[in-house]
């Protein structure tokens, strides 16, 4: 068997499959989204969004025949390269980039926008496969664990002064690498009850909160009345659940922006200002809930067509979907993410080396805060935040960045049998 | 190692895909508001209001038209910060009144029009035409109004206003909605069906800016407007005009009829008003004024004012009495002053002299010959059976219950049967002295001025009369004309017994007390009568018609408080007779008289 029939004889196809119709029904539904009645309008029309998606898809396509043909070991060596590569643009971008609706995060070079955020997400997964696949590297080493928290805190950090939040909560999602790599759950169980206590405090207040968790510790000291270490914890842990409530109340009211500070209120309580700051959600649960069970049909959404939802074609995509195709169609779209996501589990599992699965969880992670981000805030279960369905989304950025994502992951796993290295 | 990690993962996905499908088919499955919700969004419900019909007087004389008015709309969405103060200015609006218009707005919508300014006149928006391109948020809705081209008629016409709650929701198949114009009162509520026409509806779509998109389903649901009918009245306009100027400054009412048909010619309530007021923008605040006027201009006298009848009621009781045998044209009958009060010098009448003299001592006689025919030996049950014969032969004059004319709000005076008196004094404790004031058109009975014109109609005719109407054609044929109103309402009274009240009748105005009832040329007919007032000056009543045989016009005119019937209310009535029967005034000196008398008001 020679080496290039087998690249193409051991790539996962079934996820190329998937990949193949998600961008191509995401370029149809982008057409849907930009469509207006009593204009002849082609998809394949360039100067449409459609037609610039298309470019981006084929160029997508063209990258992937240069990823399976090129050394699979580039991805490994080169890994720094690019994350520095990233950052340093990053910065440049701060400097000289073009502001869009209030995020300097753009490069604009002719008629063609760059958004180097998206491509961080891909520089950062390839350096923290990198990192992670030192000889010795343990996540659990407080020293290695501030080593990642710094790499993935420098786009973090970047992208927050351009003003793009939402790009910027993405990198949050590598925690969940950092879990499969052996973190201890400790960590999730505390972001999660921080989460749960952000939230608590937003909806109840800074009173409702302290006065329950005063109650908690009561009933936390009656049943470790005979375990004086217990006692100790639960104090502690109190205290700096109050903390924490004391420094979300401070955070939401001193630190976020009074249109950041809208969307969650408006996501707390919807219809406290439908026509204003909860336009997007009540305007788009109205497309989605009027999509019915069979959709409205292919271009006949009342909703998309006549601009009642902003950013259409790209953050609130999944609306056309849910008016035009209906429950149907979103349960479709919905299993075939669910899908791609199995897939990326059971072939970032299998791989051989450590920098093949970190690579492979980043990859899952990403897409899954985008997927559930994104439909969550369109169907109400999430505050607005401006990021893309990965695929679907029209923008040239993210799809050439989540395609790179795939291919590499791809290339390396047809690669899985003939990699030496660390072997986690 | 952290292997089994991997099913944290594949639970969170799955966890994930569950969460959304179970939302999205509570939002797309379980929950149907979210469909009307997105058609709220795009569809404008464009009514196109049909044309309401006009309403014409009897010669043709457009009584009742429509004018273009137009009411500025916003789309608050639109409105650009910094032009409030321009817009105030142009639209005339204070800080207060500008800043709650548009939070009204803002409330109904964000991107849908709302009024602004309603119904400007089209002087006014002449004016501000020109400025309204500067604001791009606003849109103009040119609306029709009612207009009344000769501001007389008050009483008759009635006004058209915007739908009310209450309205809409008795509403049965006529498809009004919130902000159609309709009838409210008067000829305009009486024939609404057939003036209002039908509305049309025309479905688009618009997008987020209110900017239309085309048509909604392809006109599927839309409808055309068809314009409401025009009608003809039976209103004189000239006659009419001519009885409101004698009847200025006073209080009261004249209705003439044209016997042969029942058609109301002349339809008065003084005091009266230019029902423009009642139309356009400041209706609201007119029809306050007009309510709170103490002379109450917008209470409808001719059909409303219930007054005793005084001696006009005497030939009906002389007609009654004929016909119940008790008397003939020869009785006499002593003016015994002492029992009854009477004036003028005469001492024993026959019946024409006593109608003509309205001598009350003879007529309470005869009502006690009416009642007391020694059919039972009870007085009292006598009495009784007396009573109700004499009751149900007043009634078929009309009296006691509405004529049916076709306007809204009829009253319809009362005759008291004999339960009303059972229920006071208690059965068989009442007799003819207990009741003897009904004789002389006093006590409890009272008629409206539309019965008492109708009374006149009805000796011109010797015994029968038509429902008095207004309606005279729809869109020019007879083809919608009530059928009512052509049937012949037959009295109990045979026609043979009128000529005596009718040669009684000529007397009274050849040389009796309504001479100022007189027409040059004519034979008119006609009985004074004053009502007694407990709170003021006396009504002064006089009825007529004339000619004498083939009456053209039968008429009624009631003066309040201006003392005895022969002062104002005969000269009136000759007057408005005369201008009909010879189409205008050759005795200026009587007009003079009229118009300077001294009525007090």
């Amino acid at each position: 068997m020679n080496r290039r029939e087998s690249i193409w004889e051991s790539l996962d196809w079934l996820t190329i499959l998937i990949y193949l119709m998600l961008v191509l029904t995401g370029w149809l539904t982008i057409h849907a989204a930009i469509y207006e009645a009593d204009s002849a309008m082609s998809p394949f029309d360039l100067d449409l969004r459609s037609g610039k998606q298309l470019i981006w898809i084929v160029i997508s396509f063209v990258l992937f025949v240069l990823i399976m043909v090129i050394d699979y070991k580039v991805f490994m060596t080169f890994s720094y390269p690019i994350y520095f590569l990233t950052i340093g643009l990053l910065v440049v971008v701060l400097l000289l980039g073009t502001e869009v609706s209030g995020s300097k995060s753009w490069f604009a070079l002719g008629g063609i926008k760059i958004q180097p955020s998206e491509f961080a997400k891909y520089a950062t997964a390839l350096a923290l496969a990198k990192v992670f696949s030192a000889l010795n590297f343990d996540i659990r080493k407080p020293k290695d664990f501030i080593k990642t928290g710094l790499l993935i805190g420098a786009p973090f950090g970047l992208i927050i002064l351009q003003g793009d939040t939402g790009s910027a909560l993405v990198f949050v999602a590598f925690s969940l690498v950092f879990f499969r790599e052996g973190l201890s759950a400790i960590f999730i169980f505390i972001g999660v009850a921080s989460f749960l206590l952000f939230l608590g405090t937003l909806l109840l207040g800074l009173n409702y909160m302290f006065a329950a968790l005063a109650g908690l510790l009561a009933l936390g000291i009656l049943f470790s009345l005979k375990s004086r270490r217990r006692m100790i914890f639960i104090s502690a842990g109190t205290i700096a659940a109050a903390a924490i409530v004391f420094s979300v109340d401070f955070f939401f009211n001193n630190i976020l922006k009074p249109h950041q500070q809208n969307r969650i209120q408006v996501f707390l309580n919807p219809n406290a200002d439908p026509t204003g700051a909860g336009w997007q959600v009540t305007q788009s649960k109205i497309a989605i809930g009027s999509g019915g069970f069979w959709g409205k049909g292919y271009l006949k959404g009342t909703q998309t067509k006549f601009d009642f939802i902003p950013d259409q074609s790209t953050d609130n995509i999944f609306c056309t979907i849910g008016e035009e195709m209906g429950f149907i169609g979103s349960f479709v779209l919905i299993v075939l993410f669910s899908l791609l996501l199995f897939r990326l589990i059971i072939i970032a599992e299998r791989q051989r080396t450590v920098f093949g699965r970190v690579l492979g969880y980043s990859v899952f992670s990403l897409i899954l805060f985008h997927y559930s981000v994104n439909i969550g805030m369109t169907i109400g279960l999430f505050p607005v935040v401006g990021i893309p369905l990965p695929f679907f989304s029209y923008g040239g950025s993210a799809l050439i960045s989540f395609s790179l994502l795939l291919f590499t992951l791809l290339k390396l796993d047809a690669h899985r049998m003939q990699v030496l290295g660390r072997v986690g | 190692m952290s292997d089994n990690r991997k099913y944290f993962f594949l639970a969170l996905t799955v966890l994930t895909g569950l969460v959304f499908i179970a939302r999205l088919s509570i939002l797309q499955v379980f929950d149907s508001t979210y469909r009307s919700e997105a058609e709220n969004n795009i569809i404008q419900r464009n009514i196109e209001f049909p044309f309401r019909g006009l309403i014409k007087d009897r010669k043709g004389k457009i009584l009742v038209e429509n004018m273009p008015s137009y009411t500025i709309q916003v789309v608050p969405g639109q409105l650009k910060k910094g032009q409030d103060q321009s817009l105030m200015k142009w639209l005339e609006l204070d800080e207060q009144d500008y800043n709650e218009k548009i939070q009204k707005a803002r409330s109904f919508s964000y991107y849908k029009a709302s009024d602004f300014a309603p119904l400007l006149p089209q002087d006014e928006f002449s004016r501000i035409q020109d400025h309204l391109v500067d604001f791009e948020g606003l849109r103009v809705k040119p609306i029709l109004r009612r207009s009344y081209p000769h501001q007389s008629l008050s009483g008759a016409l009635g006004y058209v206003a915007e739908i009310d709650k209450e309205r809409l929701a008795k509403d049965k198949g006529q498809g009004y909605r919130q902000g159609d114009m309709v009838g409210i009162s008067g000829l305009e509520l009486e024939y609404e069906d057939i003036l209002f026409g039908k509305k049309g509806v025309k479905y688009e779509m618009v997008n987020v800016k209110g900017e239309v998109q085309g048509s909604f389903k392809d006109y599927e649901f839309d409808t055309v407007a068809y314009p409401g009918h025009d009608i003809s009245i039976s209103i004189d306009l000239e006659l009419q005009q001519y009885a409101e100027y004698l009847m200025q400054g006073r209080r009261g009412s004249v209705v003439a009829l044209e016997p042969s048909s029942g058609e109301i010619l002349t339809f008065v309530s003084a005091p009266y008003y230019d029902p423009n007021l009642l139309t356009g923008r400041d209706l609201g605040e007119n029809f306050v004024s007009l309510t709170q006027d103490t002379t109450k201009p917008l209470f409808n006298r001719p059909l409303m004012a219930a007054y005793p009848p005084g001696s006009i009621f005497k030939m009906v009781q002389a007609l009654v009495a004929m016909q119940t045998g008790v008397i003939t044209p020869a009785t006499r009958i002593r003016c015994n002053r002492n029992i009854i009060a009477c004036h003028g010098a005469h001492t024993n009448e026959d019946l024409q002299g006593a109608i003509q003299y309205s001598c009350n001592p003879y007529f309470r006689q005869v009502l006690r010959y009416v009642l007391n025919q020694n059919v039972s030996e009870n007085t009292y049950e006598d009495t009784r059976i007396g009573f109700d014969s004499w009751y149900e032969k007043i009634r078929s004059f009309g009296f006691g219950e509405p004529l049916g004319i076709d306007l809204p709000n009829e009253k319809g005076g009362y005759i008291p049967p004999s339960s009303y008196y059972d229920k006071i004094y208690g059965r068989n404790r009442w007799k003819f002295s207990t009741i003897y004031s009904l004789a002389i058109g006093q006590g409890e009975i009272l008629v409206v001025p539309i019965q008492m014109a109708n009374l006149a109609a009805i000796i011109g005719n010797r015994g029968h009369y038509y429902r008095p109407h207004f309606i005279k054609a729809v869109d020019g044929s007879e083809e919608m004309f009530p059928p009512e109103y052509r049937e012949r309402q037959v009295t109990a009274v045979d026609s043979g017994y009128f000529q005596v009240v009718v040669d009684a009748m000529e007397k009274v105005v050849e040389s009796g007390t309504g001479f100022r009832g007189a027409v040059p040329g004519y034979a008119v007919c006609g009985k004074t009568g004053t009502a007694e007032n407990p709170h003021g000056e006396d009504h002064s009543v006089f009825i007529a018609f004339a000619p004498k045989d083939d009456p053209q016009i039968a008429i009624s005119v009631y003066v309040e408080n201006s003392g005895q019937g022969a002062r104002a209310a005969a000269g009136i009535a000759g007057l408005v007779m005369e201008k009909y029967l010879n189409g205008e005034i050759k005795r200026q000196y009587l007009e003079d008289y009229i118009m300077k008398g001294d009525f007090i008001y």
